[in-house]
């Protein structure tokens, strides 16, 4: 049945499509969950991909290119998120929720004054992998690949900002623009990935794969790369059961995810016990 | 021509003064232990030291050519999330950064330092442990070894001993003391322990939103001041 379903993914050119860029988006979010998990900022791809949604809701009323819209104010949204974070103007987490819901209630209105609930709509709020057009997918595959070569190139200093960041810019590190490095690729994976995952479960392929693999390893670069490959890994086995089960992909991933999360957990709590 | 100087310097955040009027300066390889009760300004003394914060009026100058990211800075404890999930080396590893220009990943050289700075604090072999696994006295030793590969000749620490118990506070105590007499590096050190700092420190700076104090430790000793906190040390003992 498996190769049977591996062989009608790559017989089917959007199928392939799918896999390819389902995998290079996992990989981004995993890398970045780890820095965002461990800073607390895990809170803001929830709060962008609602923004997420708000705008590719006014882009597709206005008939403008979504990802084009949507990529831009999710960015000045993460940076603003992110900044207000280390501010006494407001709270960070009642920014997120006033700016997500905001985003979303925004995005309703526009909806609901226009079309009303199409496939489109829903496919924007639960995903889909029949939504990836080809050039959608062309744009998944670069900025996927700026992403990693952004991440591998500033590994050591994003650590060092995620460590400790007063050690970090006492010693010449500027951390301002790590952190707003941070911000605008976190903005772009949760656009990017809300194609497929849906807007409301985009955030949970940024938060599970980090959060399982820091139980697992004690190190920085093993939980990088327990979490990449857990991402990928979560990823291609919810497609092929959404393929066979013919669920929603975004929902089949989370719930992978969600066993590979109670089966760590079990196993770590046992083997502490037994120590 | 000193190390460090601060020439009349006040500190603050927007538009409230915290601390005003610092007026020290520092030479090499001298042994300086900032003292002052919680709110008295030495936190942000430290962020001033630093750059992180600009002062208000007067100047922060260095010396013998130092620049402000090559100090040393080792925060305390309670800063960093002590569940990060972090071997050794890589904590260490990250004080190198400030010296690797544009060049994105560590070098042998790097690598060869870090584990120097790690045998100097007596944790040989724990390279490859987790930062979270590690002892209290052991996570501050690890964050020495991190600023000391930031250092050139100046280290900078925040209440180092905080939290430890009796036995490690004195191994770190005395560790600080190698690095300053027989590396060479200068030491600033906040604390509240005025004995130790008695004890260990060449030069006292004494903070109460201004300078009350700022000499030699044995001038400290016979000073006002000195015997006023002296005396309230001796009571709480």
């Amino acid at each position: 049945m498996l190769i049977n379903t591996i062989e009608t993914i790559f017989a089917y050119p959007f199928l392939t499509r799918a896999l390819v860029a389902g995998v290079l988006i996992s990989l981004c979010a995993a890398l970045l969950g780890v820095s965002l998990v461990l800073k607390r900022y895990s809170m803001i791809g929830d709060g962008l991909s609602h923004v997420g949604f708000g705008a590719l809701a006014v882009a597709s009323v206005l008939n403008l290119a979504p990802l084009g819209v949507a990529i831009p104010v999710c960015i000045i949204c993460a940076i603003f998120l992110l900044r207000i974070k280390n501010s006494s103007f407001i709270n960070g987490d009642n920014a997120i929720a006033i700016v997500s819901s905001g985003a979303l209630a925004i995005g309703i209105l526009v909806i609901s004054m226009s079309s009303g609930m199409n496939t489109d709509v829903y496919n924007y709020m639960f995903g889909s992998i029949l939504a990836l057009s080809r050039e959608d997918a062309m744009l998944c595959v670069i900025m996927s690949i700026v992403i990693i070569s952004l991440y591998i190139l500033f590994y050591n200093r994003i650590f060092s900002v995620t460590f400790d960041d007063v050690f970090a810019s006492a010693t010449g590190t500027k951390t301002g623009i790590y952190s707003i490095v941070l911000a605008v690729l976190t903005a772009v994976t949760v656009v990017i990935g809300m194609r497929m995952m849906g807007a409301l479960l985009i955030s949970s392929l940024i938060i599970f794969p980090a959060t399982i693999s820091m139980k697992i390893s004690g190190t920085y670069k093993k939980v990088i790369c327990i979490s990449a490959v857990l991402s990928v890994l979560c990823f291609v086995i919810g497609m092929i059961v959404s393929f066979n089960a013919d669920a929603p992909v975004g929902a089949s991933i989370v719930v992978i995810n969600i066993i590979v999360f109670i089966i760590t957990s079990v196993v770590t709590a046992v083997t502490r016990r037994i120590r | 021509m000193a190390i460090l100087e601060c020439v009349e310097a006040s500190f603050g955040y927007d538009a409230n003064i915290v601390l005003s009027d610092v007026d020290f300066s520092l030479c090499g390889g001298e042994y300086l232990c900032i003292l002052g009760e919680n709110g008295a300004g030495k936190s942000t003394l430290i962020k001033g030291i630093l750059g992180l914060i600009a002062p208000a009026k007067g100047k922060v100058l260095f010396g013998e050519g130092l620049k402000s990211h090559e100090i040393g800075y080792m925060p305390q404890q309670m800063m960093i999330n002590s569940n990060f999930p972090a071997s050794v080396l890589e904590v260490v590893l990250s004080g190198r950064i400030n010296s690797m220009g544009a060049r994105p990943f560590y070098n042998s050289a790097d690598k060869k330092d870090a584990l120097e700075k790690l045998e100097l604090m007596g944790m040989k072999g724990y390279e490859k442990r987790s930062y979270r696994d590690l002892s209290g006295g052991q996570k501050q030793r690890v964050l020495l070894a991190r600023a000391m590969c930031a250092a050139k000749k100046l280290i900078l620490l925040d209440e180092p001993v905080s939290g430890l118990d009796p036995a490690a506070t004195a191994e770190l105590y005395d560790i600080i003391k190698k690095i300053n007499s027989e590396y060479k590096m200068t030491v600033i050190m906040v604390s509240h322990d005025t004995k130790a700092a008695v004890s260990y420190a060449s030069h006292i700076l004494h903070l109460s939103h201004t300078q009350l104090f700022y000499g030699t430790k044995d001038e400290y000793v016979s000073s006002r001041v000195g015997l006023e906190y002296l005396k309230g040390a001796d009571i709480g003992c």
